[in-house]
């Protein structure tokens, strides 16, 4: 039994660290959600030279990387190629990735089957042309390709060709827009990886869904620690009233208990445990909602200041908000951890 | 990271598992959980063949009778005797505070006479800490114990002492320097609980069951040697067995949750009169899976806290989440368990869902976010010693 990151993970935890402190502050990290969503291909390209969008990087490298861009807010489509796309990208594809020349999403969701769980896609495909709409898409205009998820497999759909399948559309979550595909006989190109990677693909996401909800519950707790400490009223640092510092206690609490999960649920995925299905589902439902929580209490410690569009924690807030969301909120989660654990024969819990 | 046991870890996990089915009856698994703990001779014998077989102490080092083994083994057994359900050792106090306080503080003689009695069952110990007039601020703790040639003579009460009505010996928080600030005039001593003067009268809890009780020490002499550290050292000896109570507690705390939710499954399970199955209700659903959510947070955290632990000596400071964590959990947890049961839920023995099991559980759970440092105190301590907010008093 060994619950620690290696020597080399812990490496690329201190280097991303450093690099998102450098090249994202908060006030640029505000600037570029606020401008129109693009393919930005320098900030593309420094996350390449990162080694960040390697296909030889392993789940729980992903996992750091997660945590870190969740606790500085970094706001590019890292988890939509990694995470959502990445793992049924084939080679050449793969390669202009890791070059940094190209970002891709996956297009599963549609109003009547939104869930990558057993998603079922309305897109026809004719030969190599597609038709059909996609709806919410995660980092839509962000992005060069577009994995599409369709009735009889994946394809992928060259954005810088077909611009206008795009359309924004107006997210809460500035950092992580969505939008919609609207495929017309839309030229696309058949994946090798079939629909029975999706399993895999949603296991991963809810995995590193969950690290990077612990980045933001960190940034939370960081930021209300920071103001509680020094803020004063009534003559005295409110940190020092309990109804203050107890908050700050639960984010704290909430916190390590949603690393333990969401390290657990990498490392669960990454081996392919047995236990995997229920550790994602625990980790995903506990951790991002622990996140909401988390920018909730901060919000309320900050008073007022809190509550403006000019402070930054309403960024994490959404961010929380959109993870929390992303393939179902926790009830979903726990349903399928009520399955297994009910369903079977005898009173089996232990993990 | 790597979960699974290594190669070691599961050839002690298999021979555990053989132990334990072999030693307890051939329907264990199948019978009702119980409200009261086994009856003291019961519980000792019990406490005895753990100890035989090399199952008490995993931890301590071995001239003291302890295993010397690594702490995975300690949250293996605990993990094992959970799923089982086995009964507990009886002498927590002295397995989880008194003799980890002896074996950092005491002298090679004390080691020597206290440690192997106490991992076998032999001698029982209980807490002297809490008196009426401080419970959280053990600083302010008032019973008194002056030196009167060789040995301490002390007069005080104290409260809300486990076992004490079974116990052998008591480790007891003293002032003995009143002129001194509060902290630097305690002192820490080894008190036999069968010494003319000291008078214990149990404590009913909410439970109707005596557990707690008072203790009355009225001129107790104590030979002056029965000291953990020197006079006015006794808040920092205090100090490692609270670090006990709340640091390698995690596993136990685990275990006992594990147990609870194990029972709270086979509860939902069993149809109402009416007819119906509580785990098919999609709420209860929901709240059951929560509960095992929180287990497992628990679990991985104590996992986590274990691997800090065994790269630097020192817990990390993820592991002051988990008694505060475990208590609110388990207290959901019974209430969960009481809300299956109608009406029912009233009924707290005979003609009650086995026997009135959960009333008593849900009941003593309200103790859990008091006893061994209350949640308000406990969050204190993550505020100021772990976040580094400014001392709230």
């Amino acid at each position: 039994m060994d619950f620690a990151f290696s020597e080399e993970q812990e490496l690329l935890r201190a280097a991303a660290r450093d690099y998102l402190a450098d090249r994202w502050p908060s006030d640029h990290v505000v600037t570029t959600a606020d401008a129109e969503p693009s393919f930005d291909g320098k900030v593309w390209r420094e996350l390449a030279d990162l080694g960040w969008l390697d296909p030889s990087l392993g789940l729980l490298e992903h996992a750091v990387i997660a945590e870190e861009t969740g606790f500085a807010l970094l706001p590019a489509p890292w988890f939509s190629t990694t995470a959502l796309a990445g793992p049924v990208l084939d080679a050449p594809l793969q390669e202009r990735v890791a070059a940094g020349e190209r970002a891709v999403t996956l297009a599963w969701a549609e109003p009547a089957s939104w869930t990558l769980r057993g998603q079922r896609s309305s897109v026809r495909a004719d030969g190599d042309r597609l038709t059909g709409s996609k709806v919410p898409v995660a980092d839509l205009a962000s992005v060069t390709d577009v994995v599409v998820v369709a009735a009889d497999g994946l394809y992928v759909v060259d954005l810088v060709e077909h611009p206008d399948v795009v359309v924004p559309l107006s997210t809460t979550d500035r950092t992580r827009r969505l939008g919609e595909l609207r495929l017309d006989g839309t030229p696309a190109r058949r994946l090798d990886a079939g629909l029975d990677r999706l399993d895999d693909v949603r296991r991963r996401a809810l995995a590193l869904a969950a690290c990077e909800a612990v980045g933001v519950s960190q940034r939370a707790m960081d930021l209300a620690a920071e103001h509680t400490k020094t803020r004063q009223q009534f003559g005295r640092v409110i940190g020092t009233y309990q109804g203050v510092s107890h908050q700050v206690a639960n984010i704290y609490v909430a916190l390590q208990l949603s690393r333990s999960l969401a390290y657990w649920a990498a490392w669960a995925v990454s081996e392919g445990d047995p236990e995997q299905e229920t550790a994602v589902a625990a980790a995903k439902a506990f951790a991002t909602e622990s996140a909401v929580l988390a920018c909730e209490s901060a919000i309320q410690v900050h008073g007022g200041i809190g509550f403006t569009w000019e402070h930054v924690l309403h960024r994490y807030y959404k961010r929380a908000q959109w993870l929390e969301a992303f393939e179902g909120y926790g009830r979903l989660h726990r349903a399928a951890v009520a399955a297994a654990i009910l369903d079977g024969n005898g009173t089996e819990v232990a993990a | 990271m790597d979960f699974r046991d290594t190669p070691e870890e599961a050839e002690f996990r298999r021979e555990l598992r053989q132990w334990l089915t072999g030693s307890l009856p051939d329907d264990w698994t199948e019978r009702a959980p119980t409200v009261g703990r086994f009856d003291v001779d019961t519980s000792r014998a019990w406490s005895k063949r753990l100890y035989d077989a090399g199952y008490v102490g995993l931890t301590w080092p071995k001239e003291y009778g302890g295993g010397g083994a690594p702490y995975t083994h300690q949250g293996i057994f605990l993990e094992e005797t959970a799923r089982i359900g086995a009964p507990d050792h009886i002498g927590g106090i002295g397995l989880g505070m008194a003799g980890p306080t002896i074996i950092a503080w005491g002298s090679e003689e004390q080691k020597k006479r206290y440690l192997a009695p106490l991992l076998s069952g032999e001698e029982v110990w209980c807490q002297g800490f809490s008196e009426p007039g401080s419970g959280s601020d053990l600083a302010g703790a008032k019973t008194r114990a002056v030196l009167d040639g060789d040995e301490w003579v002390v007069n005080g009460q104290k409260v809300w002492s486990s076992w004490a009505h079974i116990a052998n010996w008591c480790i007891l928080v003293v002032r003995t320097d009143p002129e001194a600030e509060k902290h630097r005039g305690l002192s820490y001593l080894l008190v036999d609980m069968h010494a003319p003067g000291v008078d214990v009268r149990p404590l009913k809890q909410i439970t109707g069951d005596p557990e707690f009780n008072e203790i009355f020490f009225t001129d107790v002499r104590v030979p002056r040697e029965s000291m953990l550290g020197q006079p006015g050292e006794g808040w920092n000896v205090a100090m490692t067995t609270l670090l006990h109570e709340r640091g390698t507690l995690g596993f136990a705390l685990t275990a006992a949750l594990e147990r609870q939710l194990r029972n709270l499954i086979r509860l939902a399970k069993l149809p109402t009169p009416d007819g119906r199955i509580p785990a098919d209700d999609p709420v209860i659903r929901d709240e059951i899976a929560q509960e095992w959510i929180d287990l497992q947070a628990l679990r991985f955290t104590n996992y986590r806290s274990l691997t800090t632990l065994a790269k630097t000596g020192v817990p990390g400071p993820e592991g002051s989440v988990a008694k505060l964590h475990w208590s609110e959990t388990n207290q959901r947890l019974t209430k969960l368990a009481l809300s299956l049961q109608g009406l029912a839920a009233q009924l707290d023995g005979e003609g009650g869902i086995w026997d009135g099991f959960w009333q008593y559980q849900q009941l003593r759970s309200r103790g859990n976010t008091i006893e061994a440092g209350t949640s308000e105190v406990l969050r204190n301590i993550i505020a100021e010693r772990v976040v580094g907010l400014p001392r709230s008093r």
